[in-house]
């Protein structure tokens, strides 16, 4: 729109830019962002229906009574929603303990990178100590190497410390954080100096200033933290496949891919039955922590 | 307020060397169970991993010492070359799809428009982010099935015949790429938002004036400043690009054949299934070498194109 007004202003320097005539012009111009809109919004409406879609699909066909889950042409809005699919999800796995495991796993592995993280950017953000510098960097080239490398080692590790097919085995090595302790140590870095100024004239010392000063003042920091965590680890797929063993240890991900299994004899709507139920803590984490999840999904990457 | 806090303060701060010596302790203490977790889970098995790789183990019997003959064995194992090959067809078509479908979308994004559709859009390119990729990849399993597909279902619509998505070598692999950026291109689309968002808005103002427009205008004004996010976007596709795993297991467990098997299923399937623990670890090496190896080249070739402010 602000283009072609814009756009008299080179005729002035550069005669005509296109060799139009100076009637014709004006008039392309006032059409031409008039088709690109039309075209950014066809777009953008094709992106998001394939966005949307296959969620759509899912959530539909997980509603459909499990002889009608293979019917073609699908039904995008059941007509009657059905939820058997959903009752036959809890008879086939047992969901309340993947959940719980899940839940354990994912719950305990977010407070530990919070806690774990926020102590070590601090020190890494506000004390003083000999090669911080160097330390740091080892702790950051942590995060370019692939757990599938580490993985082989960490397994043996696991049994020799009589972990296996235990959830301590998949909470303890994901504890220590580079990506959370980056985190924490920009955040702190970017927490004015004044107030340890403030409480080092009233007396307190660095365990004082870092536990009533900068503690409470970290708690969105800490947030990002455990809501990346949380987002990762709930997803998590390949750390529990190779840990665990028994399905009393799965976590919910290894129990839809069981449920998969089952399928032979039954329906897409249980499988699909299933994968909704999974989706549905992270869902809530993504309506109430957008924001927080976004700003900590691209924190790492505007370093 | 400078002058009347100045003074005091350096009275009433404990000697330097003593709070640093406290500082320091306290470091240490703060350090501790991020910098052990650390040594005991990522830098005793990076050493591991280098021991290993020179072992035949199977956990079973004692190691044997074989030398390189792990790394000799890779070179000739035709299900490992073919899945190092299928990993950098992967990577190469994913992220060029990952970052064109990001960048075209966010920069649709900057045009005016209600603001509760740009919330709208943006949260619906960043929601398939926060699913899980096995739990995806099982959806799409079903979306993509040969006879009662969704996919196929409205293929015919417009007179396609049924594709055999899952049980074709080429299908599968173009399935498991598109099930891939499907998930992942709201990470880049999110870079490139916060990129866009962030150019002046008198630099466009400015070339306008004279003279460029549309194409012109993004690639000399707005490409060349968002260069250094382009390079971290596409830095961190491949690293993540290079480890797929979750999607071609659950979809086509590495078939048909070994068509869509990927280092990574590689580095699974030869510990824990066929315990060779050395093999594992010495094709773990190689797909980090081949990780580093991309990041360097690309930092090195970023200072021809990149421009910082």
């Amino acid at each position: 729109m602000s283009s072609q007004i814009l756009h008299t202003g080179t005729k002035e320097h550069t005669g005509s830019t296109t060799g139009t005539p100076a009637t014709g012009k004006p008039y392309r111009h006032r059409r031409l962002p008039a088709a690109g809109t039309v075209g950014r919004y066809t777009a953008l409406a094709v992106a998001a229906a394939l966005t949307l879609g296959p969620v759509l699909w899912t959530l539909s066909t997980s509603l459909r009574t499990p002889s009608e889950s293979f019917n073609l042409p699908p039904s995008f809005l059941p007509i009657n929603p059905d939820f058997t699919a959903y009752q036959e999800v809890f008879k086939q796995i047992n969901v309340g303990l993947l959940v719980l495991n899940s839940a354990l796993v994912t719950g305990l592995i977010a407070l530990g990178q919070m806690a774990s993280a926020t102590l070590a950017g601090y020190a890494f953000a506000r004390l003083d100590f000999r090669g911080k510098n160097a330390i740091f960097s080892l702790v950051l080239a942590t995060m370019m190497v692939p757990v599938q490398v580490t993985i082989v080692p960490v397994f043996m590790l696991i049994r020799g410390m009589g972990l296996s097919d235990t959830l301590l085995a998949l909470i303890l090595p994901a504890i220590p954080t580079a990506f959370g302790t980056f985190l924490m140590r920009q955040y702190f870095l970017g927490l004015p100096n004044d107030f340890a100024e403030a409480a080092a004239l009233d007396g307190a010392g660095p365990w004082r200033i870092f536990r009533s000063v900068y503690v409470p003042l970290a708690v969105p920091g800490m947030a990002i933290v455990g809501i990346l965590a949380f987002n990762f680890h709930w997803n998590e797929f390949f750390r529990p496949l190779i840990l665990t063993i028994s399905e009393q240890n799965f976590t919910l991900p290894l129990g839809l891919v069981t449920l998969q299994g089952n399928l032979g004899t039954g329906s897409i709507s249980v499988v699909l039955a299933g994968v909704i139920l999974s989706m549905l803590p992270a869902l809530v984490v993504f309506i109430f922590g957008q924001r927080t999840l976004r700003e900590g999904l691209t924190a790492g990457a505007s370093k | 307020m400078t002058t009347t806090s100045t003074a005091p303060r350096h009275t009433v701060k404990p000697p330097a060397a003593r709070r640093s010596f406290v500082e320091r302790w306290l470091a240490m203490i703060f350090l501790a169970p991020t910098l052990l977790g650390m040594a005991l889970f990522t830098f005793l098995p990076i050493i591991g991993s280098l021991v290993l790789a020179f072992f035949r183990w199977d956990i079973i019997s004692a190691p044997q010492f074989v030398g390189f003959a792990n790394f000799a064995s890779l070179a000739q194992d035709p299900t490992v070359r073919v899945s190092f090959l299928n990993t950098i067809v992967f990577v190469v078509v994913a992220v060029i799809l990952q970052l064109g479908i990001a960048l075209s979308l966010a920069s649709m994004l900057q045009a005016r428009m209600p603001s509760w559709l740009r919330v709208f859009l943006r949260s619906t390119f960043f929601f398939p982010l926060v699913l899980s990729a096995a739990s995806v990849s099982i959806f799409m399993r079903y979306m993509f099935n040969e006879q009662f597909g969704v996919v196929n279902w409205l293929l015919s619509l417009v007179g396609i015949p049924a594709v055999p998505w899952l049980t074709s070598p080429a299908a599968s692999a173009a399935v498991v790429v598109l099930v891939y950026v499907w998930q992942n291109f709201g990470f880049s689309f999110l870079l490139f938002l916060g990129a866009l968002t962030n150019i002046p808005k008198e630099l466009h103002e400015a070339a306008n004036l004279d003279g460029a427009t549309g194409w012109k205008q993004f690639s000399n004004v707005t490409l060349p400043l968002i260069s250094p996010t382009v390079l971290v976007a596409s830095v961190m596709a491949i690293i993540s690009a290079l480890q797929v795993f979750d999607q071609p297991y659950v979809l086509t467990n590495g078939g048909p054949g070994d068509s869509t098997r990927t280092a990574v299923m590689v580095i699974f399937e030869s510990a824990f299934q066929q315990l060779e623990f050395g093999e594992a670890s010495a094709i773990g090496l190689v797909l980090t070498v081949l990780i580093l190896a991309v990041t360097a080249l690309q930092f090195r070739l970023s200072r021809r194109f990149v421009f910082y402010q």
